[in-house]
């Protein structure tokens, strides 16, 4: 293999494995420290300036990280990062003097379509850049679907309201109950720059026999769920079957459960694992007395008189093709009907774009989706921009702030003459750890602890009211617990070839038997050579150039504690920790610097 | 400065032996020594081959002298028996223990001070005697612990890390060895596991006195240009005559060396050695003949390493007492004493 170049921003960036499944590629392992050195509100803002959201998404993330964690390739569970950025929007002190101040206006308008979660994020980044921002949106408040769509016991209006101030108080102009019903006409109004992030507004229908008849007690998940964010819906029948199962049919059944629910349940075609759910979600909701019932199809609403009564369901099983594809096919058994007084469908949300024209130079595809640029998020007309689940179909609040992003960068370029197809680098900082012997800037002790659990509400309490809060958030100990198992991935191990006198002391110590000295080879091969099994092949391999003896040091990133011992135990100082901060290009970034403090 | 201690988490997928312990359940507490000494190497070899052999870790009794070598057995088999004994006393302590329960596996760590100065006719009589132990000495040729003089094993000629150069001959540990009837000899380098491992998995298993003598770079002390100890100069100069590969419990896996290169000796225990000869004309069943070739190369400067002798049929210290098979320490005092009635029977048939 050839060696390693540590230089490329992408490599030490891979092995900070969070930030890097992170959609906005939060520097996670520095937020957490700051959080474990009780600095709640320097670890906001670094969230605050990576994911706009950190109280709304340290409650609703669909956690791309914690997959990813490193953690839960050395033991059973990954640090809780979701629950640690609520850490620091709960325990912060007052931010708003470290947020930036609108500056003088350059004299261009954008104008949003939607004020949720992409929309805001591109307001966040330009406002303070001069831009006179509009946020257009039908509902009455910003925040869409993060306000209508996530239930109140999970997020509450305070938290949005605070977050999505600090935009709005950026001068962002926020023109709330006005629904855009033309792009032709905003097209007219002359703005310099328009962003689409109306969001994946229509519920999916379920068309099978009976839908019509029994219309009154059917209703489509997420205008439901929005009903009962605004007060207008606030009761239903007792028995309640919820159809689907992805995060909308968990807050469907939780939200019924708490509207007088009595017998709740979640009927989904798939299996049980299969689920598009997330499995803390599927947790919660079966806390709450939900059975969920898998490999069931609904094939008809039973009604009586106009009346619902029940839903007939299909059994089927999943049956795998030669290519390994999952087909649902009829177990045998015989269909069975379940009663109920309501049903919930929960089966997917769709885009739908009624309102742009088809002369207005903004092209569709066959799936009648924008066609949208993926890295700059410009669609067919150079000025309309496309963002978030309008961009690409429906994904999680943390991909809407990450297309967010880009998109401002795009829309601040094109504004100032620039091909926005040309994209800086992201700025990387590489500074050593070490403060003397055995001594290092970061806490190096891995702790053992398992993962932390955070304390709920009482269910009897927490089900009676549907704007109690069921998460209570880690308090300052758990937190510090829960941070203290963060392996710190962001302080990397960096080797120097020309110091090292092949003593092994490195490969004597670590606990995890990343580091081999052998013959290069190629990486195949040499996967087979190592100290310890290598079963994951997407980890990198480090390898340095070729040492005294001919061989060269080969380090398998995949299972590092970078616990520094390594560099501990080195004679000649050819390990050293080094943190990398790697921060993404927001529009308005002053130029990054190629410079590397160190390696 | 504070230590941390290595992190319990081991490697998810790593290997277990026979006893379902992985390598990481051999190790002892955190190495205090200079970052990069080559007994941490030892160590690691120690720790290795006890893993290899799936030996149970309340089985073994490790004994030390005083010196930087003799702390290593903290380092190590944190669950076995151990004794950090007076300087240069290793293997009196040793002989006792084992006279005591043959049963254990024996463990004797020491460094070229503790054996070759203070010890050394300590080091000659358990070698003598046949005791046995595995003796390893842990040699890097100064004295480390009292900021670097020359130890007794330094070559003359080399130099120290001011500049002085050594005026004394040297004591080569595995000449006297071979002299005074060891049955199991070796030299090795703490830089060279795939060696160093085998080679005290072989002597463990060897049935009578095994010394390795593993020469091991001092890095705070002995580690510069005109030192004979260095990891740069012992690299250079490393005449290896043979590789091996213990087989526990197996034949001989099928080797792909030419024919003949290939030597397997069995030992006591059952095991085999698998012997790859580097040196074709090498017989490491020749007393005499690995005498002469290590005084032919040492005088070339050349650092002769592999097993350099093994006795596969030696005998050990107990036979040649002819003590009964069942450990002295767990007779009844009743069998070991027997009375004055015994005593006097004996006295008679002496008259």
């Amino acid at each position: 293999m050839k060696p390693t170049d540590i230089a490329a921003p992408d490599y030490f960036h891979k092995v900070v494995d969070c930030q890097w499944a992170c959609p906005a590629h939060t520097p996670v392992p520095e937020y957490i420290r700051l959080i474990a050195q009780g600095r709640y509100s320097d670890a906001y803002m670094i969230n605050w300036k990576s994911n706009v959201f950190p109280g709304i998404l340290g409650r609703t993330c669909d956690r791309p990280c914690e997959p990813a964690c490193r953690r839960g390739r050395v033991e059973e569970t990954p640090v809780a990062i979701c629950r640690l950025k609520r850490v620091a929007a709960d325990f912060k002190d007052d931010i708003k003097q470290r947020l930036p101040h609108p500056g003088p206006k350059n004299g261009k308008r954008v104008a949003f379509v939607g004020g949720g979660p992409a929309s805001l994020t591109v307001a966040r980044d330009l406002a303070p850049l001069g831009y006179h921002c509009t946020v257009f949106d039908g509902d009455p408040e910003a925040g869409g679907m993060m306000r209508t769509q996530i239930p109140k016991f999970r997020l509450p209006n305070s938290v949005i309201d605070e977050e999505t101030g600090y935009i709005l108080d950026l001068g962002v102009e926020f023109k709330g109950g006005h629904r855009i019903e033309s792009m032709k006409a905003l097209l007219a109004e002359k703005y310099d720059a328009i962003f689409v992030g109306s969001g994946a507004p229509r519920g999916r229908e379920l068309d099978i026999p009976g839908r019509k008849e029994a219309a009154a007690n059917i209703h489509i998940g997420i205008d439901w769920l929005s009903s009962v964010s605004f007060g207008h819906t606030d009761k239903i029948g007792k028995r309640v079957i919820v159809l689907g199962g992805g995060n909308t049919a968990m807050d469907c059944c939780r939200t019924a459960r708490r509207l007088g629910g009595e017998k709740v349940m979640v009927i989904v075609r798939s299996g049980f694992e299969e689920m598009k759910a997330s499995p803390w979600e599927k947790e919660d909701a079966i806390h709450e007395d939900i059975p969920i019932l898998n490999y069931m199809v609904p094939v008809e609403f039973k009604h009586v008189a106009g009346k619902l009564i029940g839903v007939t369901f299909q059994h089927v099983k999943a049956e795998y093709d030669a290519k390994g594809r999952r087909n649902l096919v009829p177990s045998g058994d015989p269909d069975q009907t379940i009663s109920c007084d309501d049903v919930l469908v929960a089966v997917g949300q769709e885009n739908a774009f009624p309102w742009i024209e088809q002369d207005c130079g903004i092209e569709f595809d066959k799936w009648h989706m924008p066609k949208v640029d993926p890295k700059t998020f410009v669609s067919t007309n150079p000025k309309v921009f496309f963002g978030g689940d309008a961009a690409f179909g429906p994904k999680n609040i943390i991909w809407a702030v990450a297309q967010g992003h880009d998109a401002a960068l795009s829309i601040h370029k094109m504004l100032s003459g620039e091909d926005i197809t040309e994209r800086p680098l992201p700025e990387v900082h590489v500074s050593s750890q070490k403060m003397g012997i055995h001594e290092w800037s970061y806490d190096n002790d891995i702790s053992i602890d398992k993962r932390f659990k955070v304390p709920h509400r009482d269910k009897v309490v927490a089900l009676k009211d549907i704007k109690t809060e069921v998460e209570l958030g880690y308090d300052v100990k758990l937190a510090l617990g829960e941070a203290h198992r963060c392996l710190n991935c962001d302080v990397q191990t960096v080797f120097s070839t020309s110091l090292c006198i092949e003593c092994d002391a490195c490969v004597d110590i670590c606990p995890m038997d990343c580091i081999t000295f052998t013959h290069n080879g190629e990486e195949s091969d040499l996967r087979t050579r190592l100290k310890a099994p290598s079963p994951h092949p997407d980890q990198d391999l480090y390898v340095s150039s070729d040492l005294k003896t001919g061989r060269v040091m080969v380090k398998d990133e995949d299972v590092c504690l970078h616990c520094g011992l390594c560099a501990e135990r080195c004679p000649t100082g050819a390990w050293d920790m080094q943190k990398y901060l790697i921060e993404m290009t927001h529009a308005g970034s002053t130029c990054p610097t190629k410079s590397r403090s160190a390696a | 400065m504070t230590y941390i201690a290595k992190p319990k988490f081991h490697h998810p997928s790593l290997k277990k032996n026979e006893l379902g312990y992985t390598h990481r359940d051999y190790e002892g507490k955190i190495s205090t020594l200079c970052a990069g000494c080559g007994h941490d190497s030892i160590t690691a070899s120690i720790i290795e081959a006890c893993y290899e052999l799936s030996i149970e870790p309340h089985r073994v009794a490790k004994i030390s002298g005083i010196g930087c070598s003799s702390k290593t057995p903290d380092y190590f088999l944190g669950n076995s028996h151990g004794f950090n004994s007076v300087h240069g006393r290793m293997p009196s302590v040793l002989t006792g223990a084992n006279l005591a329960n043959r049963d254990l596996i024996y463990l004797g760590v020491s460094g070229d001070g503790d054996s070759a100065s203070i010890g050394f006719g300590q080091f000659a009589h358990s070698i003598r005697r046949g005791v046995n132990m595995t003796y390893i000495v842990e040699n890097n040729g100064v004295y480390g612990l009292t900021k670097g003089q020359f130890s007794a094993t330094a070559d003359r000629g080399s130099k120290s890390k001011k500049g002085v150069t050594n005026t004394d001959n040297a004591i080569d540990l595995v000449a006297i060895a071979l002299q005074l009837g060891a049955t199991f000899v070796a030299r090795s380098f703490s830089g060279d596991k795939s060696q160093l491992v085998p080679l005290i998995a072989a002597a463990i298993g060897h049935k009578g006195a095994s010394f390795i003598d593993v020469i091991s770079p001092c890095i705070a002390f002995n580690n510069h240009a005109g030192s004979t100890k260095s990891f740069d100069y012992v690299r250079e100069h490393n005449d290896a005559v043979n590789r091996l590969d213990v087989l526990v419990g197996r034949d001989p896996i099928a080797v792909d060396y030419a024919p003949g290169t290939v030597q397997v000796v069995e030992q006591h225990d059952g095991s085999k050695i698998a012997l790859r000869k580097i040196d074709a004309d090498y017989d490491p069943h020749d007393r005499l003949g690995a005498q002469t070739f290590l005084a032919k190369h040492a005088a070339k400067g050349q650092i002769v390493t592999g097993l350099l002798y093994v006795d596969p049929d030696a005998d050990d210290l107990h036979a040649h007492l002819n003590t009964v098979e069942t450990p002295l320490n767990t007779l009844g005092a009743d069998t070991l004493c027997p009375g004055s009635a015994v005593l006097d029977k004996i006295n008679a048939s002496l008259r």
